[in-house]
């Protein structure tokens, strides 16, 4: 194995002789010339996200802060849903008539599966793309907890929303360095395999819903 | 030109690894594009699907003013990368041997496949899941695996399709392209338990046929292989990009994952990722952003496998690192756009390559890491028309590379050549020489007009001799007039 | 102004009319055209089928044919970009200093026919008659490598009667690709059968290009189909005052 290793370094510094032997990989220049910031108009940002979701069939829309339970609630009647998995710490948060907010403490596979829908916080969520990024903190919860379900509910604040994929990258910068799972959503699954034609809901949620609160 | 002990195009992969293999089909691409050619469906399939896709990716990109300063930053940051390739693939293995993973080191498939069939077999499992990885099918993982009785369950719909068929891919990113919906749905009912009697062909029915199908495996299998898009050699975060969501059960739900990529694939810092997390989904399958990206670093406690095993593959990479206008092609980030930009690859689809990496960036990744002798065909499957080019997100110039493979497929292999291609270079080589000499070129002109006289009839030639005869198949060839330019301009200046 | 003409070998031996339409044009526009007569050919078919070391002698005799002309122009933007893009790389494979710096000052004098005309002539009506119906093909080298742009499109656009029609797929490859058309000459005829039906459906009586390889391949199937549609560089339309005889 380390005789593996020392052979393909050794092939690879051989195969870059004409490299200078001071040369650093910061004296190759990057130029970043693309957009690294964007605008930071929250109303705007807000809409264009739901937009995009709602493009790639993601239900998508704004909640004031106040009417997140009834928000929720509506959105479980509508899906015959009674229950929803969530991070312990967003159980703690949340309270929501008719539904029985279940707590991740431990739950097995099969039994998320069971339950069949989740819901979650998110980390940052990216308007130009119409992406939600969770980032295992702890309203994020796990990774299997987003999907083995077949409804997830993903919420966050009007605050979290950026413009471009750079800014959001900026935000994760902690959560990347703390070596925490990220996972970045942009719709329901899909694919687009038979003749071309998108089609959704293969592995992943089939129903995707994000709730952007406004006045928390 | 030259690689480090002189030798020009760095010597190495001139020819070392021939043989049969997922990169080396038999025969050339010129036999195996006349039978594309004819098939009908394919060419359809392809017209239809290239077209649909070319079309969706000049919108995609067209929708950001700052496309080519991403571009620019995705060369230079590969660039960046394969000049110290070295460095970062050693940050790489501390980033993520501190996150809990384990690095292992292959120089070649055969002893990538060793490994992994040790890891299985030391999880003690009969199945694994996979998730769809070009670099496990560049070493004919799943065939490695089945030595050991161990079934390796594709979960990619695509690569399910062309598995159940026991076919091959033809494109990288739909590999199932040449296959329609009246196909696949006639495939699954053959060869999958409890298919209604009653499917259409009607995508929708097929793939939940496909979810229900595939389900309880992804979620009860405890070993996973993957392959990386991405791996960032300052965090030691892996990173893998997908639509379906089988990758993140492929990655998430088993005891251990094995991800399997290939050295070119470190990238140096994570900042770098929010260049390619832009490049690749709008040239692969022309969206904003592709449904799923995760991202993850060794292991998480209570989170996904307690065992993590990164397999960084060499294979020819570093052959092709030492030539040094070659080196390029290795900053590939298999977006598949050039292939769907290719005239060559809408007609003649990806089996016509023989290789797992077809289209422009496989006619010049192939013979680098498959050596000339089982690839000397691919260099010269192109118009270099330079479609590639123009839309490959890292800048690499395919065409030039092109052209630099057929100069050594020229020059280094002489010894390999049948009399009728000796007899090419032959007349190649005398043409050169006339026409590096005036009068010698002057006289040629007045020869071939001569010897057109017999083939000519009402201004055309029909059919041209030997092996020029080609050009005539399907064209005319106008007559050679009676004087040339010079002789005109000569009898225009003469006092 | 004199102009040093680069006629091309495939133009020089046979589309000459090409080479007097060049003439013709550039002498209306004022310029007084030189043809050095020790060009032959600028390599590119050698060096872009592998051929790098026989292009050299090929480089340095084009380089010292051209050497004192201020401005040179050829009616064919393959040629152009061989010489632009190419010849650098030919000079350091010959590891000749000398002709390394030979060609690096040549390079920016050569251009092709519309960049001539556009950029350093700084007019697009060269006093053009021609009454029909013509489809412009933008070759691939044109196109991609010297990136002329709208130059053909807006030349043609100023000759008088005449009717510019759109071609489908345009930016699509016609398949010549030099000696890929004869090794690999199915999927070159596969490529020309497209650009041919584009060039049928539009209507055209005349396909023009800027590159006589591209207009061959293509006039060669014309031909072949029995279309009755043929091919002219943008020179010879250029050229055409209606006062031409026929024949």
């Amino acid at each position: 194995m380390s005789d593996a290793r020392a052979q393909i370094l050794s092939r690879i510094r051989e195969g870059l002789a004409d490299v200078p032997a001071g040369e650093r990989p910061e004296d190759v220049p990057v130029p970043r010339d693309y957009r690294r910031e964007g605008h930071a108009d929250s109303a705007r940002l807000t809409s264009e996200l739901l937009e995009r979701l709602a493009e790639y069939g993601a239900v998508a829309r704004v909640v004031a802060a106040r009417e997140l339970a009834q928000a929720i609630a509506g959105f479980c009647d509508l899906h015959g849903l009674r229950r929803l998995a969530a991070p312990p710490a967003l159980v703690r948060r949340l309270h929501v008539d008719g539904v029985h907010l279940v707590a991740d403490e431990g739950l097995s596979i099969a039994e998320i599966d069971t339950i069949g829908a989740a819901i979650t916080g998110c980390s940052v969520a990216i308007a130009q793309t119409g992406t939600v990024v969770l980032d295992g903190s702890e309203l994020c919860g796990r990774r299997a907890l987003s999907l083995v379900v077949d409804h997830h509910l993903c919420l966050l604040g009007s605050d979290q929303v950026v413009e471009l994929v750079p800014e959001a990258f900026d935000r994760l910068a902690g959560a990347i360095e703390s070596r925490r799972p990220i996972t970045m959503i942009s719709g329901p699954s899909a694919t687009s395999d038979i003749e071309l034609r998108r089609v959704q809901g293969l592995h992943g949620p089939r129903k995707l819903a994000v709730f952007v609160l406004e006045g928390a | 030109m030259s690689g480090p002990d002189g030798e020009p195009f760095g010597g190495a992969w001139l020819g070392e690894s021939p043989g049969h293999g997922p990169l080396t089909a038999d025969g050339d691409f010129r036999e195996r594009a006349s039978a594309a050619l004819s098939d009908s469906q394919l060419r359809h399939n392809l017209a239809f699907a290239t077209r649909a896709i070319r079309v969706k990716r000049a919108a995609a990109v067209g929708e950001l003013p700052d496309w080519e300063q991403l571009r620019e930053a995705g060369r230079a940051i590969k660039e960046r990368t394969l000049r110290h390739l070295d460095r970062h693939l050693i940050a790489l293995e501390e980033s993520v041997v501190r996150a809990g993973g384990v690095v292992h080191w292959a120089r070649d498939g055969q002893e990538a496949n060793r490994t992994i069939q040790e890891l299985v077999a030391a999880a003690g499992a009969s199945e694994v899941i996979k998730a769809k990885s070009l670099t496990t099918e560049e070493i004919a993982l799943n065939e490695a695996l089945a030595h050991l009785g161990v079934r390796a369950w594709e979960t990619d719909l695509a690569q399910l399709i062309v598995q159940l068929g026991q076919d091959t891919p033809s494109h990288i990113l739909v590999p199932a392209i040449h296959r329609n919906r009246a196909e696949i749905r006639s495939l699954l009912m053959r060869t999958l338990d409890s298919v209604p009697a009653d499917l259409s062909d009607d995508p929708a029915e097929l793939v939940e046929v496909v979810r229900t199908n595939l389900r309880e495996r992804l979620l009860s299998t405890s070993v996973g292989i993957s392959g990386v898009n991405f791996a960032v050699a300052e965090t030691g975060t892996v990173v893998l990009v997908e639509s379906e969501g089988n990758a993140r059960m492929c990655t998430t739900l088993p005891d251990v994952l094995i991800s399997v990529m290939g050295i070119e694939k470190v990238i140096p810092t994570r900042q770098d990722l929010e260049v390619y997390l832009q490049l690749l989904p709008r040239s692969s399958t022309a969206e904003r952003m592709n449904p799923y990206t995760s991202l993850w670093s060794g292991v998480s406690d209570g989170d996904g496998p307690r065992e993590f095993h990164l397999v960084l593959l060499d294979n020819g990479r570093t052959s092709a690192l030492a030539d040094q206008i070659g080196r390029q092609a290795l900053s590939c980030i298999r977006c598949s756009a050039c292939l769907n930009v290719c005239p060559v690859y809408e007609r003649t689809g990806g089996h016509a390559y023989g290789s797992v990496y077809p289209g422009p960036i496989g006619a010049v990744l192939t013979p680098m890491l498959a050596g000339l002798d089982a690839a000397g065909s691919l260099p010269y499957a192109s118009s270099l028309c330079g479609a590639c080019y123009e839309v490959c997100p890292v800048k690499i110039d395919i065409p030039k590379l092109l052209v630099h493979l057929r100069a050594a497929e020229v020059e280094h292999r002489p010894a390999q050549r049948p009399l009728r291609h000796a007899a090419g270079r032959q007349a190649m080589k005398a043409v050169a020489f006339m026409l590096a000499r005036r009068r010698l070129y002057e006289l040629a002109q007045r020869l071939a007009r001569l010897a057109q006289r017999p083939l000519a009839r009402g201004g055309r030639i029909r059919r041209l001799p030997g092996p020029l005869a080609g050009w005539t198949a399907t064209r005319d060839l106008q007559e050679l007039p009676q004087e040339t330019f010079r002789e005109w301009w000569r009898r225009r200046e003469a006092p | 102004m004199r102009i040093a003409l680069f006629i091309t070998c495939l133009n020089d031996t046979l589309f000459p009319r090409t080479g007097r339409a060049m003439v013709e044009v550039l002498e209306r526009l004022g310029a007084t055209v030189e043809l050095p007569e020790a060009q032959t050919c600028c390599g590119q078919m050698h060096f872009n089928s592998g051929y790098a070391r026989q292009a050299i002698p090929l480089v340095r005799r084009f380089v010292a044919a051209f050497a004192e002309s201020e401005t040179v122009v050829a009616p064919s933007a393959s040629c152009v970009a061989m010489v632009r893009d190419c010849y650098p790389r030919v000079a350091e494979l010959s590891g000749d200093a000398g002709l390394v710096r030979a060609v690096r000052e040549l390079r920016p004098r050569v251009l092709e026919l519309s960049e001539l005309i556009c950029d350093r002539l700084g007019t697009v009506d060269v006093g053009a008659f021609f009454p029909h119906r013509v489809a412009y093909h933008p070759t691939c080298h044109s196109m991609r490598m010297l990136h002329v742009g709208e130059r053909p499109l807006r030349l043609l656009r100023a000759v008088r009667g005449l009717e510019l029609v759109e071609l489908q797929d345009a930016d699509t490859c016609c398949g010549f690709g030099g000696t890929f058309a004869l090794k690999n000459a199915e999927v070159s005829s596969a490529m020309l059968a497209d650009k041919v039906a584009c060039v049928l459906r539009s209507g055209a009586e005349i396909c023009t290009a800027a590159d006589s390889s591209c207009l061959m391949h293509i006039g060669g199937a014309l031909s072949r189909q029995r279309t009755g549609v043929r091919t002219m560089h943008l020179a010879e339309i250029l050229a055409s005052t209606g006062l031409e005889s026929a024949g």
